[in-house]
């Protein structure tokens, strides 16, 4: 890329990739099933074997 | 299914604690000396490792890379095991991670005051240590991915993917930005120069601030907090978007930190719009953080580890909430070299990076020692002064911010400025600098606090840290396809490379937009015929400049307001800096803060003899001036040893100097010496003392004109002094 010529076509790049990273990402998280969101966001939880309520 | 028993790795996990505590008390130590430097300038006086531009790297870097690193390696390594239900993929590695952490440190500790320094900030140690870095961080990402290979646990938790970005962004930043070519053990230039340098800097020191500071961090905090809490994290979905939004979006904020600069405009105006849009996953985490106590406020009453967690998530949101405010065009011109960036990476630093540590601390050792800690109540108080010390930090630091913008931009009626002298504007925020002490004396005195209430749970626990028996079925196989009761996301959470590869691909499309097309297109970085590489004594007293570290309170970048050109440009040409005029600086020195003036236009604005006295004693010459001497520049013999060997290096980065001006450069050097030494015998003051001093020393007298403060002189008389409004005349009309 050597002169500014024909830099239009960059934004519009820019806007499709941008437009579809999110459509993609929301599609991802809504299609999610319920029972994995739950199981998953219990992992922290899950390694209650040191004495916990310390403080 | 089978049980397999195994041990998690806690010794690594305490030895990397102990280290964010030693580090964390030595780099606020040194924050601490530096701030009483502002009011005390000559704390430290005569001796050279201890002055403020050597020690200004040195607390950045310690609080960055030793305090933070190491807290983010023991949160790491205590949660990925957990996680993962898997030992660390190799002790050695995780050992190998450690001791080559703090030998780095070690040794920035030695070569920062000592001069050693790319300046390039947040990235300032020499080119061995930038290689040592590289591969003690490939180690941590290899031990990382190792163990998450071997997991017993299918899916990967969200914490996972934020330590995961973490470490493929920082390799990718670490490395583009420190590609500099070597001169000798300890001294480099960087490949890039001026504009191009000034961008690969912030896309780097912004993303560091985005990879280092943040992503990790907010790892931790999706572990910590629901562990605190005793409850899942408030949207987990929610946690989806926030670290892919964060990551896409981080990396081209970049630019931010050069508006109004010599950077080109789409440049400029890219990095603003993706900085605005930054603050929606950042208050998507900071809402899913705060939310995660949702029916467990009462805890947060009586558990110091919840305090700390709460102020540091609120720091976060304040932080990020103010940092894209910060990145508009016309708060950042009255923000940009003020204290008000300080006082905004000080909320960053101290409550969201230095709370959530402490909270982890303070919540880890009872748990690894097995015991309870030592004072809930000495946790409570390190929590209220800590508390207490950030508010007294930051609010001044905004008046003074404030203050200083308008003092600099104020007019009188007939077109002059009202406080024309710089150091006005200096003497009028000293309260607001003593008060900013006062802050971070409460903060430190909050970690040594910390210190004790450690030590003291320490002594009295029955128990030393152990390896934990642990019990996971191991993982059956299962296809690597998507299987039919699989969404997209949860198919690709159990695999671990292809999760890697698209955070990869989603933080290259950013730099890659933002960075080659600077980098490649000539025409966005337009030269001027007249700007001409530094003389050889030039380029040498620009090395002392960068080695005493000028850059950290002088900034060389003249921004295109009628208040800057009208204070920093003192001929009638009245020139604000242009891309052109910085193509051979290897590395760029913009700066990023405005202790003193700025120095782009500085050429030919006193006499030398003015610097020479200004260097030795800057009170005697500026009244109130809170710059420290630097009087050994006055005795030191400058080094003229590697001169060539500079000027081919310069060369193969494409500064056009000939074979003959490198042949020549020591008669240059000394030719240009003899008439700055002939032009300091103006001053009779001057001539009498240094005759004195000359008829008192024996055979080894060095002569001024081969001292370092005559090269610094050199440099400082050339700044600036290239362009002329005739020049540019001819240039546009060339174009």
């Amino acid at each position: 890329m050597e002169t500014i010529a024909g830099i239009e076509i960059y934004p519009l790049i820019s806007l499709v990739i941008f437009f579809s990273f999110f459509v993609a990402l929301f599609y991802w998280v809504v299609t999610a099933k319920k029972e994995y969101i739950t199981k998953v966001s219990n992992l922290p939880l899950d390694n209650n074997n040191q004495n916990d309520s310390i403080l | 299914m089978e049980m397999q028993q195994f041990y998690y790795d806690n010794k690594i996990v305490k030895k990397f604690i102990y280290a964010t505590i030693l580090w964390g008390v030595v780099g606020m130590l040194v924050g601490l000396l530096l701030a009483f430097m502002f009011l005390f300038p000559n704390l430290t006086d005569g001796i050279s490792w201890l002055s403020f531009g050597r020690l200004r790297p040195l607390h950045t870097n310690a609080v960055i890379f030793a305090f933070v690193g190491n807290a983010i390696f023991a949160g790491v390594y205590y949660s990925s095991q957990r996680l993962l239900k898997a030992r660390m993929f190799s002790d050695f590695l995780s050992n190998f991670n450690f001791w080559g952490w703090q030998l780095i440190i070690v040794g920035a500790a030695l070569t920062l005051p000592l001069g050693f320094t790319t300046s390039k900030e947040y990235a300032e140690l020499e080119w061995p240590f930038d290689i040592a870095i590289a591969l003690v961080w490939v180690a941590f990402g290899w031990n990382l991915i190792g163990t998450i290979l071997k997991r017993r646990q299918r899916h990967l938790y969200v914490a996972l993917w934020f330590y995961i970005a973490t470490f493929v962004t920082v390799a990718v930043l670490h490395i583009f930005n420190s590609l500099e070519l070597p001169v000798a053990a300890l001294k480099s230039y960087s490949v890039y120069a001026g504009v191009q340098d000034a961008l690969v800097q912030w896309w780097y020191g912004h993303n560091a601030v985005a990879f280092f500071l943040t992503t990790p961090f907010l790892g931790l905090m999706y572990y910590f907090v629901p562990k605190a809490a005793n409850r899942p994290v408030y949207s987990y979905r929610l946690s989806i978007v926030h670290f892919w939004s964060l990551i896409f979006i981080y990396i081209w904020a970049g630019p931010h930190h050069l508006l109004y600069s010599a950077l080109p405009e789409w440049a400029q105006h890219l990095g603003v719009a993706f900085s605005v849009m930054l603050i929606a996953p950042s208050w998507g985490g900071m809402i899913n953080g705060l939310l995660t106590l949702r029916g467990a406020w009462d805890k947060v009453r009586t558990d110091p580890v919840l305090k700390f967690m709460v102020v540091a998530i609120t720091g976060y949101g304040m932080a990020t909430f103010e940092g894209p405010m910060l990145s508009l065009k016309n708060v950042n011109a009255i923000a940009h070299f003020t204290d008000w960036v300080i006082a905004h990476v000080h909320v960053g630093a101290l409550a969201w990076n230095g709370f959530l540590a402490f909270g982890m601390i303070y919540y880890l050792i009872p748990k690894l020692f097995k015991t309870r800690l030592f004072s809930v109540g000495l946790a409570n108080l390190h929590f209220w002064i800590g508390t207490l010390g950030i508010v007294l930090y930051a609010l001044p630091m905004y008046v003074a911010g404030f203050t200083q913008a308008s003092m600099w931009k104020q007019f009188n009626p007939d077109g002059t400025l009202v406080y024309g002298n710089f150091l006005e504007t200096v003497s009028e925020i000293i309260p607001m600098y003593w008060m900013r002490a006062i802050g971070g004396t409460l903060y430190i005195t909050g970690m040594l606090v910390l210190v004790y209430n450690i030590v003291m749970t320490i002594s009295r626990a029955d128990s030393k840290v152990e390896d934990e028996l642990a019990e996971a079925p191991a993982l059956s196989r299962v296809t690597g396809k998507r299987t039919a009761s699989e969404g997209w996301h949860t198919w690709l959470e159990r695999k671990p490379v292809l999760l890697t590869i698209y955070a990869t691909i989603a933080i290259l499309i950013g730099g890659i937009v933002q960075i080659i097309p600077t980098l490649v297109v000539e025409s966005n970085i337009p030269t001027i015929s007249s700007v001409k590489p530094y003389t050889p004594l030039e380029l040498e007293g620009r090395d002392i400049y960068i080695r005493e570290g000028c850059v950290g309170c002088h900034s060389q970048m003249i921004r295109p307001f009628r208040s800057e050109v009208e204070r920093y440009d003192l001929t009638n040409d009245k020139q604000y800096s242009k891309a052109g005029e910085y193509v051979y600086d290897h590395p760029f020195l913009w700066g990023s803060k405005r202790t003193g003036p700025d120095l782009h236009r500085l050429g030919g604005k006193y006499s030398d003899n003015w610097h020479f006295n200004h260097m030795y004693d800057p009170q005697s010459t500026s009244s109130g001036s809170i710059m420290p001497s630097y009087r050994w520049l006055i005795r030191n013999e400058l080094d003229k040893s590697m001169t060539e060997k500079k000027m081919e290096a310069m060369v193969t980065l494409g500064v056009p100097y000939t074979d003959e001006e490198i042949a020549n450069a020591q008669s240059s050097m000394l030719a240009q010496g003899t008439q700055i030494e002939k032009n300091l015998y103006s001053d009779p003051d001057f001539a009498t003392s240094y005759e004195a001093d000359k008829a008192a020393s024996g055979a080894d007298f060095v002569e001024m004109k081969n001292r370092e403060i005559v090269a610094l002189i050199a440099y400082l008389q050339r700044l600036g002094t290239d362009i002329k409004k005739s020049d540019l005349d001819n240039q546009t009309a060339q174009n």
